[in-house]
C-alpha cells in the first residue's frame, strides 16, 4: 500500500502556512517534525478536561491524568517491542535521556582505566555527556571514526573493544548525513566484548522499523518532538536488569519510597528515574502521536521517504558546484550539501527568505565536520510528509539565492 | 562628516528604494563587495569574531577619541552588513558610538540578522565595537 500524501499532510495544519509570501516547504525536519492536528488536539483535550497531578490525588481528575499518562507508557512500550512498561522512562528528550545514563551507568559501573566507546558521527549530546563521565571517573573516552562515505570504521571499533570497555554509544541514524549504522552488528560486537550499548535513535525512531529486543539494545533513547510529537518529552528504554542495577539521576517527589532523616529508600521502576512533578501532557501528546504512526506501515514511510530523497539527491547533483556529503549505502532522507564558493548561511538565509525552511551550520556534530573538512552546511532533512514539489521548490529556490550572491 | 543618525538615515532611505527582497539582499551584498580589502596582517586571533556559522575579522583603531574600523566576512550577506556598521561608525567620535542606537536595522528588514541566535556573529561585533568605544572614548586606547 502507498501513502496518501494528500491525505497525510492534510493532517498538519502547519503545512498549510506562507512565509513571506510564498507557500512553507518545510525540509528541517531533522531538527524537529511538524505535529497532525490529532496530537493538537490530545494536547488540547488535556488540558480542558483532564488536567491534574498523577500518581498521589485520590480525586476523579487525577486518576483520569494518571490513566492517560500511564496509557502512554504502554503505548511507547508497544512501538519499540520492549518487554515490560516499567523499561520505559519518561525524560525531557533524548539528551536527557543519554545524561541518564551517563550518570546512573556510570556511577555503578564505571572506574578509573575503564573505556567508553563513542563514533565520530554522533550528536553532541551523544558525545558530550560521554566525554563528561569519562573526566569525572578517569575513564578513557574512545571514539570510533567514520570512513569518506560516512560509514562507521567498524575494523576500528573491533579493535577498540576489550574487557575494559563499559559500554558503546551510537546513533543508529546519522543527524547529519543520515547514516544507518548496522546497529544489530555493533550491538552484538559489544556484547561479545562484555560491554553494555545505547543506541541513540533520536534519528531513526521516525523513519524505520525499531525493535530493541530484536536489537538487543540495552539502552535506546528518543525524543517525542523528531517523531510528530510534542517538545519537552523524550524515552529511556532500559533493560529490566540494568534499570534495578543502577542508583537513580535525580533526587526528588515521586521516585522515593520511603524518607527519614537518616536515609531514603527509592521506588520501584520507571518511577525511580522520574523524580518530581512530570511532564505530564508530553506522554499523552507523544502516545497520540505514536498511534498516528501505527495507522500507517514504516515500510511504506521508508519507501516514501527515499523515493523523495532519491529524487532530490538527482536534482542537486544537477546544480553546478555542489557537493552532498555522505554516501552510505543504507542511509534515510538527509541531504547534506553545500555549493562550490557559497556560504552556508547566505544560501540558508536566501532559502528562508522564499519559505524553504533548511538547517545550516554544523548540526551539533563539530566531529564530523572537521572530518569532512568543512565548518559546516546545508542540510535538508524531509519527513513522511515532503513530496518531489518540495524539492522542486528547493532546486529553484537554489538557483535563485545564486543569481543574487552574483554566482 | 555625517552623523550617525544621518548616515542611518540615508541607509534607511536607500533600502527604501529596493521594496524586494531580493533586490536589497543583492543591494547588501554589493555593498560588502564594494568594502575595502582588509589586509592580511588584519586577520589576526584578536580581530576574529566568531558567530555560530559564520566568521567576522574586526579591525579597531582609536586615534584621538575617533574610532577606525574595517571588517570583512566569509559570509558574503555578514560582510554585506558589516559594512553598514563601517559606514555607520568608522571615523565617528567614540563618545558618540558608545551612545548610538543601530535603529536602521529594523527599518531595512534586517534586524532578524541580529536575533539572539548567535548564528552569524554580527551581534558579538557590536559588543565588540560597543565596548572598544567605550575605551576609546575614555582614553584608555
Amino acid at each position: 500500500m502507498t501513502l496518501d500524501i494528500k491525505k497525510i499532510r492534510a493532517d498538519f495544519p502547519i503545512l498549510r502556512l506562507t512565509i513571506n509570501g510564498n507557500p512553507l516547504v518545510y525540509l528541517d525536519n531533522a531538527a524537529t517534525t511538524q505535529k497532525p492536528q490529532c496530537v493538537i488536539d490530545a494536547i488540547t483535550a488535556y488540558y480542558t478536561s483532564t488536567n491534574s497531578n498523577i500518581h498521589r490525588g485520590t480525586h476523579h481528575l487525577s486518576n483520569l491524568a494518571t490513566e492517560a499518562h500511564e496509557a502512554a507508557r504502554k503505548t511507547v512500550q508497544a512501538f519499540i517491542h520492549a518487554e515490560h512498561d516499567h523499561e520505559i522512562i519518561f525524560t525531557s528528550g533524548t539528551t536527557e535521556s543519554i545524561n541518564l545514563v551517563a550518570y546512573s551507568f556510570g556511577e555503578a559501573f564505571v572506574h578509573p582505566g575503564d573505556d567508553v566507546i563513542v563514533t565520530e558521527m554522533d550528536h553532541h549530546s551523544n558525545f558530550v555527556p560521554w566525554q563528561m563521565l569519562c573526566k569525572r571517573r578517569g575513564a578513557n573516552f574512545r571514539v570510533v571514526p567514520i570512513d569518506e562515505n560516512g560509514e562507521l570504521r567498524l575494523d576500528v571499533l573491533e579493535g577498540l573493544l576489550s574487557d575494559k570497555t563499559r559500554l558503546v554509544a551510537f546513533n543508529h541514524v546519522s543527524n547529519s548525513l543520515g547514516t544507518i549504522n548496522p546497529a544489530r552488528k555493533i550491538i552484538r560486537m559489544a556484547h561479545d566484548a562484555g560491554a553494555a550499548v545505547l543506541v541513540d535513535a533520536a534519528q531513526s525512531v521516525q523513519h524505520i522499523e525499531h525493535d530493541v529486543q530484536a536489537l538487543d539494545a540495552d539502552f535506546y533513547a528518543f525524543s517525542g518532538h523528531k517523531i510528530y510529537g510534542p517538545t519537552g518529552i523524550g524515552v529511556l528504554y532500559g533493560k529490566e536488569t540494568w534499570l534495578d542495577a543502577m542508583p537513580p539521576f535525580q533526587g526528588g517527589g515521586e521516585m522515593i519510597d520511603l524518607v527519614t532523616i537518616e536515609k531514603t529508600t527509592f521506588n520501584k521502576l520507571p518511577f525511580k528515574f522520574e523524580a518530581g512533578t512530570p511532564n505530564i501532557v508530553g506522554p499523552i501528546g507523544m502516545a497520540a502521536a505514536l498511534d498516528y504512526l501505527n495507522a500507517l506501515d514504516f515500510a511504506d514511510i521508508k519507501a516514501h521517504e527515499d523515493e523523495v530523497f532519491n529524487y532530490g539527491h538527482q536534482k542537486l547533483l544537477g546544480i553546478d558546484g555542489l557537493t552532498i556529503y555522505g554516501s552510505a549505502e543504507h542511509h534515510t532522507s538527509i541531504l547534506s550539501f553545500n555549493i562550490e564558493g557559497v556560504h552556508h548561511y547566505d544560501l540558508g538565509t536566501l532559502l528562508d527568505t522564499q519559505g524553504v525552511a533548511v538547517r545550516t551550520g554544523h548540526h551539533c556534530t563539530q566531529p564530523i565536520m572537521t572530518a569532512l573538512g568543512i565548518e559546516g552546511n546545508v542540510r535538508a532533512s524531509l519527513a513522511l510528509y515532503n513530496t518531489k514539489e518540495d524539492i522542486d521548490s528547493l532546486v529553484s529556490a537554489i538557483h535563485k539565492a545564486m543569481k543574487i550572491l552574483g554566482k | 562628516m555625517a552623523s550617525i543618525q544621518e548616515i542611518q538615515s540615508a541607509i534607511i532611505e536607500d533600502f527604501s528604494f529596493l521594496p524586494q527582497w531580493d533586490e536589497r539582499y543583492a543591494y547588501l551584498i554589493e555593498l560588502g563587495q564594494k568594502m575595502e580589502p582588509l589586509p592580511e596582517a588584519y586577520r589576526t586571533e584578536e580581530n576574529n569574531v566568531r558567530g555560530c556559522q559564520s566568521t567576522v575579522w574586526l579591525h579597531r583603531e582609536c586615534r584621538d577619541g575617533v574610532m577606525y574600523l574595517q571588517s570583512d566576512s566569509n559570509s558574503l550577506i555578514v560582510k554585506g552588513l558589516s559594512a553598514l556598521l563601517m559606514q555607520v561608525f568608522s571615523g565617528q567620535p567614540a563618545g558618540e558610538v558608545v551612545k548610538a542606537d543601530l535603529a536602521f536595522f529594523e527599518e531595512t528588514g534586517l534586524s532578524k540578522h541580529l536575533s539572539s541566535q548567535r548564528t552569524n556573529g554580527l551581534m558579538a561585533m557590536i559588543e565588540k565595537i560597543k565596548a572598544f568605544a567605550a575605551e576609546c572614548a575614555s582614553g584608555k586606547k
